[in-house]
Formats: structure tokens, sequence, C-alpha cells
């Protein structure tokens, strides 16, 4: 575990980059440190690794005083991914993370074939191994970054807005990788953005900084969400945090609805049969069980449907897996104000009112407020 | 061009021995001052403000003219060719510290940084991150400083017969024949395109991880769905 104990930093020219601050970085998960330009972030991060030294207080890694070791040392038992991945341009992406384990000694070989299962471990072909950074798109160039950062296996990952500088769907893509890396290493990593949504999406714990270097609130992302420490949290959320907070509310316990469902080859009977006063519109699905929109029971006839005529069904939401935000998205999607559920392969599952869904939130806060006074 | 290539005796070269002398006498100067020229520009680096006055000092020496070098150095070294190599090694420092210094800052502040979290000492990270990035920066610095070395030893001259090719110049004149004077022009201009020739060459041989036009085209950057899975 890392501690970081009552740590100021007190730059030459007298800013106080952090004040005070005092954190417990649990193990093998991820901590992210977020926050307003200037507020300290990469200060607090450089100290972990003595790139830059506390003026006062003390961070201790398992127990230990981190000045107690020689500082390279300590430097190569983290590994560093930074914004723009910092790659060195005059090596080849293999020799790029081959860099720290030829450092410590292995041979040549050892530690490309090393680079090699990393490149795969990161989603990169391959066939860049050989290439230059410039050969890269910023997006390749950043997982290299993290395989570099990988390498030696060092217990701590340190990462200073490493996917900030990348258009939102490859940081996305990025994102998604690093909690599935994650999931397979089990690393200790401390994450550092200023993007509250990053923050809130790969964060196990979240620590919000304000200017001045001083934290505002440390908390899981759920509770941040639902319980703002103060003002100045509650702004830096942002205006949605009530919608945003549904993504820690799981679908499974949703009530999905099976009969206003019809095959585009269906019977007038079985339209009929299904038109039900519980649902006022019908899914219809193709012969695979994909939804391709919904109709009004009337305008259904028996043994084929103009696509043309249904209306759009949004995006669905896997069933069970999703959280509450997507199936409400789904709903709020749809004219209908119906959400639709699939499975994995995307057959349907069954569908949804935003009613339903509003009832499933009511008591999943419900819940909420039971288990913190349960904790309390 | 009846007697071209014939060099008179007192010269004691034959012309492809003034052309080994020439370049001797430019060439290590040139050598020599990168020798100085890479831990003066590290420290420079590395202390701020040690770069202006080191400026100003390459300047003011580069100022200086070569026959006052001689009148004090010749005590000391005699008419050899040292003692025309010495301020040729001074003058290359003004080119070179420079380039160097530009070379090594304009490394990226996330490189430096990068190479730093990896636990790079300073000396490693000199050798293995700054020098090979400032490589393009100063061959360009060697170039320019070895084009003007090549026609510096010229001077030589002013002092017996340590001007190479240049002694040459005076041989047109003492002799009247007007061809010597062509012929060092020349070579020595030919020789300056060829060391110029050959600086490029060994900039691309070092250098494979320089987006350059021709090497662009043969590795085409990749469209990031290929490979980015
Ligand atoms: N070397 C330095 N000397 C003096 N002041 C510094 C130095 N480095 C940072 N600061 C100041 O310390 C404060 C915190 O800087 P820091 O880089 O930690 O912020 P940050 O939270 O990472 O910001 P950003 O999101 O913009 O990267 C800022 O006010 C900055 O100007
Ligand atoms: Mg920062």
């Amino acid at each position: 575990m890392i501690r970081i104990d009552s740590v100021t930093k007190r730059y030459p020219d007298g800013t106080v980059a952090v004040d005070r601050l005092s954190l417990e970085i649990p193990d093998r998960s991820i901590t992210v440190l977020v926050g307003p330009s200037g507020c300290g972030k990469t200060t607090t991060l450089r100290m972990i690794n003595r790139m830059v030294e506390p003026s006062e207080g003390t961070i201790l890694i398992d127990g230990k005083d981190s000045r107690q070791q020689p500082v390279n040392t300590l430097r190569r038992s983290m590994g560093y991914v930074i914004q723009n991945a910092g790659l060195f341009q005059h090596r080849t992406i293999v020799d790029n993370i081959a860099t720290v384990p030829r450092m410590l000694g292995w041979g040549k070989e050892k530690a490309r074939a090393r680079a090699r299962e990393l490149m795969e471990r990161v989603g990169l072909d391959g066939s860049l191994a050989k290439r230059y950074p410039y050969q890269l798109s910023g997006g390749q160039q950043q997982r290299v970054g993290v395989a570099r950062a990988l390498a030696a296996d060092p217990p701590v990952l340190l990462m200073d807005e490493p996917f900030s500088a990348v258009d939102p769907i490859v940081r996305k893509g990025l994102q998604d990788e690093l909690l599935r890396i994650q999931d397979e290493l089990g690393k200790t990593i401390v994450f550092v953005t200023h993007d509250i949504d990053e923050a809130v999406k790969i964060g196990t714990m979240v620590a919000v900084m304000r200017t001045g270097g001083k934290l505002a609130q440390y908390a899981p992302p759920a509770e941040l969400l639902s319980n703002p420490a103060d003002a100045f949290v509650e702004d830096f959320l942002g205006t949605d945090r009530g919608i945003r907070r549904l993504s820690f509310f799981p679908s499974a316990g949703l009530r999905l609805l099976t009969t206003p469902v019809v095959a585009v080859d269906a019977t007038a009977e079985q339209i009929a049969a299904r038109a039900t006063a519980e649902a006022p519109y019908l899914l219809v699905t193709d012969m695979d069980g994909r939804p391709l929109g919904w109709s009004e029971p009337g305008d259904l006839t028996a043994g084929g449907v103009d696509p043309a005529r249904l209306l759009p069904y949004g995006r669905p939401f896997v069933a069970g897996t999703d959280s509450l935000r997507a199936a409400l998205d789904c709903a709020v999607l749809s004219p209908t104000g119906w959400a639709v559920g699939v499975d994995a392969e995307g057959r349907v599952t069954g569908v949804v009112s935003q009613q339903t869904i509003g009832e499933a939130i009511r008591g999943a806060h419900a819940k909420g407020r039971t288990d913190a006074e349960a904790a309390r | 061009m009846n007697g071209f290539f014939d060099i008179p005796s007192d010269l004691q070269h034959s012309w492809l021995g003034l052309i080994g002398l020439h370049l001797r006498e430019a060439l290590l100067p040139v050598l020599a001052g990168l020798l100085v020229a890479l831990p003066l520009s590290q420290l420079c680096v590395r202390f701020r403000w040690l770069y202006p006055p080191v400026l100003w000092v390459t300047t003011v020496l580069y100022a200086i003219p070569s026959l006052a070098f001689f009148v004090v150095l010749i005590d000391y070294t005699g008419q050899t060719e040292l003692t025309v190599m010495i301020p040729l090694t001074v003058y290359t420092l003004v080119i070179l510290v420079p380039a160097i210094v530009d070379g090594v800052r304009s490394v990226p502040q996330e490189t430096l940084a990068a190479a730093t979290a990896m636990g790079f000492g300073p000396v490693r990270r000199y050798v293995q991150v700054q020098l090979p990035i400032a490589v393009p920066a100063i061959i360009a610095g060697l170039r320019v400083a070895t084009v003007s070395s090549i026609s510096l030893v010229s001077v030589g001259a002013l002092i017996g017969n340590q001007g190479a090719l240049g002694n040459l110049i005076n041989d047109a004149n003492i002799y009247n024949r007007p061809e010597l004077a062509v012929n060092a022009v020349v070579t020595m201009a030919v020789l300056a395109i060829l060391a110029d020739g050959l600086l490029v060459a060994v900039r691309l041989l070092l250098t494979p991880w320089m987006p350059s036009g021709a090497r662009a085209r043969r590795a085409p950057r990749p469209e990031p769905e290929v490979a980015a899975r």
C-alpha cells in the first residue's frame, strides 16, 4: 500500500502545489486523482516516485519511507505513463518497451521477447514491433507507453493523463483496455486525469483535489456521485451526476416483458394475442430475434412489415450486464418510451417501459440508503 | 591545362599528398572541436547560466584573426601543422556548441520525464536519450564546421608550408602559374562537397527514426483501425 502522509510541496518560487495531503492508496486497485488544472495532481504523482521531493511529510510504500531505497531502484519498481506517451523517438517499438528490462540487466533476446508479449497484451499488432514511434498513431503510441511501463512487471503503475491527447473514441478504447489489463494483472494504479467522467469510469477510489493542492473528497465513484462533500465537488461533478450515477445501478433486477415482442413473420392471431393493454406498442424482430423496430398493433399485418414504417428502438441494453443508465438511455431514445433488452448476441430478451425503469431506480436508491445505514 | 597537376617542388608533396594533408589539417580540428564541444555543451545544458558566457567566449575567440593565434603559438609549437590546427579547432566551437546545445534542448520534456521516471541517471540519460536525439542537430553543425574548416586551412600558408592546397595559391603568384590557383580552389570546393555529402550519409545512417519524405513513403503510417485492433 502507498500511504501519503500529510505531504506538502512548496516549489522554490513559493508556489504551494500540494498542501498537507493525506491519502491511503489501496493495493491492486485504480486510485484516480482528479481536479482542475494546476491543483497539484502531477506534483502528487511525481512525489510518489520522487521525481519531485516533498517539502514536508512522508510517503510510505508498504510501510517503508520511500526515501529509504535508492531513487532509481524505487523508480524502476513503478511504471510511469504520460500524456503523448513520451516514447524514445530514436528507438523502435520493441526497444522502447524493452528499455527497463534491459536496464535491469536482462539479455537482449529475453527483453525483446517480453516486449512482444506485452505488445499483444495491450492490443498492438506484432507487425509494429520494428517501427519507430513517428510511424504510429497517437492511440498506438499511448498503448506502447502502457506496455513500456508494464515491461518489468512493476507492482505500481503511475499514469499522468495518459489518454487525454487522443480523440474520445480512441480514449474509450484505451480505458476499456486498461480495465481489462487491470483485471488480469491487478496492479496498484494511481491515475491522474482532469476528466471526471474518466475518473468515475475507471476509478475504484477517486480523490478530488481543489486548487491549492488540497483534498476535497476521497471516496468510491458511486458515493462521490450520490454524496458530494461540498459545493466544489458537486460543481466539479457537473450537472447530470444523477444520470451518471445510474451507471452504478445494475439492470439485473429489471422485470422485462416478453409478450409485446413479435417476429416479422407473425400471423394475424399471434399479433392479436400479443397486443395487450400493458404495452401500447409491439416490438418487431427479425427471424433471429434481433430487434427491427416498434409498431402499433393496428399497423401490423400478418406476414411482413415495411421496415420504413417502424419506429426506432434506440440502442438496446444488454440485460443483466449493462447498468440502469443504459436501460434508461434506450427508453429515452425511442419515441415509444420503451427500452429493448438483448442478450450478449443481440437477441431480444424482453422490453421494459420508462415507468418500470423509474421504479427500479427508486428501488436502487432505497437499497443504497439502507445499505449505508447498515454500514454505519 | 598543361601542368595543371604539376606541383612545384617547394611544396614537397604531390597533388594527392596535398589533398591528404589538407584533409588532415581540416578534419582533425573538427574532430577535436567536437570532443571539446560535447562536454562543454552538456555543462551549458545542465547549468543554464553557463551558456551565455560560453557562447560569448566562443564568439570572441572566433573574432581573433588566425595570424594573431599563429604569432602566439609559434613560440610553443613552431611552424607545424599543430599551429594551424589549434586555431581551427577553436573556430569550430562557435558553430558546434550552439548546435549541440539546441539539439539536446530540443528533446521533448515528456521524453526526458519518461527517462527519469524509468530510473535513468543523468549520464545514462545524456548518452542514451539526449545525445542520439540531438544527432541531426549535431551533424548539421558538423557540416558547417567541416566546410568552413576546409576553406580555412589555406591560412596555414602564412606560416610557411602549412597551408596544404592553400600554398598552391601562393605558388600561383610566385611562379605566375594561375592554373595552380584554379586547381587549389576547385579541389577545395570538391573536397568540401564530398565531405558534406559524407556527413549527410552518416546522418541518414544514424537516424532511421527520423520521418523523411523518402522513408515515409516506403513505410506508410498504418491506418489506425488496421493495427490498433
Ligand atoms: N517546477 C515548478 N516550479 C514552480 N511551480 C510549479 C512547478 N511545477 C508545478 N508548479 C505549480 O504547482 C501547481 C501544481 O502543478 P501541477 O503540475 O501539479 O498541476 P496539475 O494538477 O497536474 O495540473 P494540470 O491538470 O494542468 O496538469 C501549479 O500552480 C503549477 O504552476
Ligand atoms: Mg498535470
